[in-house]
């Protein structure tokens, strides 16, 4: 099989979005009905981080959306795009970009390793002999090298895992999904698959989009999250930005007279909010110094019993969106990315 | 990247066009086909009539030869439409024998496991994942059908001379059509019954039985309903029927030219029906 397409003719891998870049993922109005039933409504949002997480209770609608961007699902209403390919338009070209770890079982149970990551390498379009040099290299990237002979049947869970992630990487993506990845895994296992995934991301040569339940394991890895209930988008959120913000909210507790304490570093630049006694909450400017917090006290002979960074965690975030009635508002779809050109 | 560099780089090579990539799973399923020996020695043993054909051919070309040996001869060596005929009930029945053996192993393994979903989100298509998985069977029986029954004919062809192979050409044809027909129909058979049946032992015997198990079931109806149409269930019968109408041989009572075409294509359009349900990256839990 000799390739007739050359190196010249295959284009340069695009630069990772950095957040403020194209988007990865673009939803306009995505819906999908599985038999009668409505899965996915009107879902509209641009995701451009470099990790995006899918977070959702079970039938939230997670698995569903990421098999319609992969076009296993036909859209009924509304579209979708990938790295600015439409998803039904170019599903060809944009498969060819796409690496899919699937959340269940996935491979041929009598087929070694490398055999089954090289014929997969195959099909997305490598020669054979790149294919199975790709095959070995990525099987020792995920840390298979030892097993790779060995049927896959004979894998443990989280070698079965593995090897998912190998084939899905195989043939270079520029986006990798990865559905639930630490499924069923033991803690080293998931600690090992957690850190591959960081790898991945600071490699800075693709995107990924993490679909789990499992909350540490979005918060560890992601910078974007988008929140799923009954089909809808509850919540998007910019962990990156968050972090950064949260750092400003501050908790104080004093014990003694605190008269005048608020006052005073509302004087300073910060917004307080009494919470009861010898309690503040309070919004801290970027450049405040804490230890004019202490400063203050000391003048009051106030004792500062307890202070604490206040930082929502994506826990806090998730049981928000949950409790939420409330679907998220319709962001604005601006006009479609600039196209990555496809192998 | 070389191995001991254990960190992640994109590929930049070269890319096969889209065209060749199903070739890929024939050559992935042969890697593991031809560990077996049975497969082997059954394909060798698939090599004997048309080798004994093509004896027959040249004996029937060469009486003169038999003559000296005073052998009588007689009008037993005549080489006509009916010995090709022949040619393929013997070559398509060892085709079938051979479908039940590796049909099974086609669909069933990526169905056991989930796998189909890691097929279909790279730019390969269901289409091209069952012209794939088909190619498998039909390269494999072609080579003991059709390339040989032409081989027999180009050697008759080569014997007889110009004026039979000008006069005979289309029998070259319909064997070639005749034995491509009935490769198709049993890769699309075994695909479907691979596909719905993951257990390969009942997939093989299940195979057997759509054959055999079809013509008793024909000869049961027509014995009690006292008609001819049970022999639509008789998949042999329905193809030798077609096969006689290709040679130009009047073929046995029972069902017409017309119905053996209609009863081929009806099954052949449930199989189709059948693998799109069953061929398919999710399904739909209703």
């Amino acid at each position: 099989m000799n390739p007739v397409e050359t190196a010249a003719d295959v284009p340069n891998p695009p630069a990772f979005n950095t957040g403020t870049g194209a988007p990865v993922i673009t939803l306009d109005g995505l819906s999908v009905k599985l038999g009668n039933r409505e899965i996915l409504r009107d879902l509209r949002c641009k995701l451009s981080g470099r990790t995006i997480g899918l977070l959702g209770p079970n039938g939230a609608g997670k698995s569903t959306l990421i098999q319609t961007l992969l076009g296993f699902c036909p859209p009924t209403a509304g579209t979708a795009s990938i790295l600015g390919y439409d998803i039904r338009a170019e599903a060809r070209a944009l498969k060819s970009m796409i690496g899919y770890m699937p959340e269940n079982d996935s491979f041929v149970a009598n087929m070694t390793a490398v055999a089954f990551v090289r014929m997969m390498g195959e099909l997305s379009g490598l020669p054979s002999e790149a294919a199975l040099e790709r095959a070995h290299e990525v099987l020792f990237y995920v840390g298979l090298g030892e097993a790779r002979y060995r049927d896959l049947g004979t894998y443990s869970l989280g070698m079965k895992q593995l090897a998912k992630l190998a084939q899905a990487l195989v043939h270079g993506p520029r986006l990798v999904i990865l559905d639930e990845p630490t499924n069923g895994l033991d803690p080293p296992a998931r600690q090992r698959m957690l850190r591959l995934i960081k790898e991945m991301r600071e490699t800075g040569k693709m995107n990924l989009v993490v679909c789990s339940h499992l909350l540490r394991d979005v918060e560890e890895t992601c910078e974007e999250v988008l929140i799923l209930k009954q089909g809808r988008i509850v919540h998007y959120s910019n962990l990156e930005a968050e972090r950064a913000a949260n750092k400003r909210f501050v908790e104080i507790e004093t014990l003694g007279d605190d008269s005048g304490f608020a006052e005073g570093l509302t004087a300073k630049g910060c917004e307080c909010v009494p919470v009861g006694p010898g309690r503040l909450k309070m919004v801290v400017p970027l450049e405040f110094d804490m230890k004019e917090i202490y400063r203050l006290a000391a003048a009051r002979d106030l004792q500062v019993r307890r202070l604490n960074f206040r930082r929502d965690t994506l826990e806090d975030i998730f049981l928000k969106a949950m409790a939420s009635e409330h679907t998220m508002p319709i962001s604005n779809v601006t006009e479609m990315p600039a196209k990555v050109t496809a192998p | 990247m070389a191995v001991y560099k254990r960190t992640y780089v994109a590929y930049e090579g070269a890319y096969t066009p889209q065209w060749s990539r199903f070739l890929v799973l024939p050559r992935v399923s042969y890697k593991a086909l031809f560990q077996t020996r049975f497969l082997l020695l059954f394909l060798m043993a698939c090599f004997f009539y048309p080798l004994g054909a093509i004896g027959y051919v040249y004996i029937a070309n060469n009486l003169s030869f038999l003559e000296t040996l005073r052998i009588p001869t007689g009008n037993i060596f005549k080489v006509d439409p009916g010995t090709f005929l022949t040619f393929c009930w013997f070559q398509g029945a060892l085709a079938y024998t051979l479908t039940a053996f590796v049909g099974p192993t086609l669909i069933s393994p990526d169905l056991t496991n989930n796998a189909l979903p890691l097929y279909f989100c790279r730019p390969f298509s269901r289409l091209e994942y069952l012209f794939g998985k088909a190619s498998v069977l039909m390269i494999l029986l072609s080579f003991i059908t059709w390339v040989p029954g032409l081989v027999v004919w180009a050697v008759q062809a080569s014997l007889a001379g110009w004026d039979w192979t000008k006069g005979n050409w289309w029998i070259a044809a319909s064997l070639v059509g005749g034995l491509m027909l009935w490769v198709a129909f049993l890769s699309l058979i075994a695909l479907t019954i691979s596909a719905w049946v993951k257990w390969r032992v009942a997939a093989g015997a299940l195979l057997l039985g759509v054959f055999l198990g079809g013509a008793g079931l024909g000869s049961a109806v027509n014995q009690i309903m006292r008609t001819e149409y049970g022999s639509l269930l008789n998949l042999t019968q329905v193809i030798y029927t077609i096969w006689s109408q290709l040679f130009g041989i009047v073929p046995d009572p029972g069902i017409t030219v017309g119905e053996a075409w209609t009863a081929l294509g009806v099954i052949s359009a449930v199989c189709v029906f059948l693998l799109s349900r069953k061929v398919r990256a999710f399904e739909v839990v209703k």
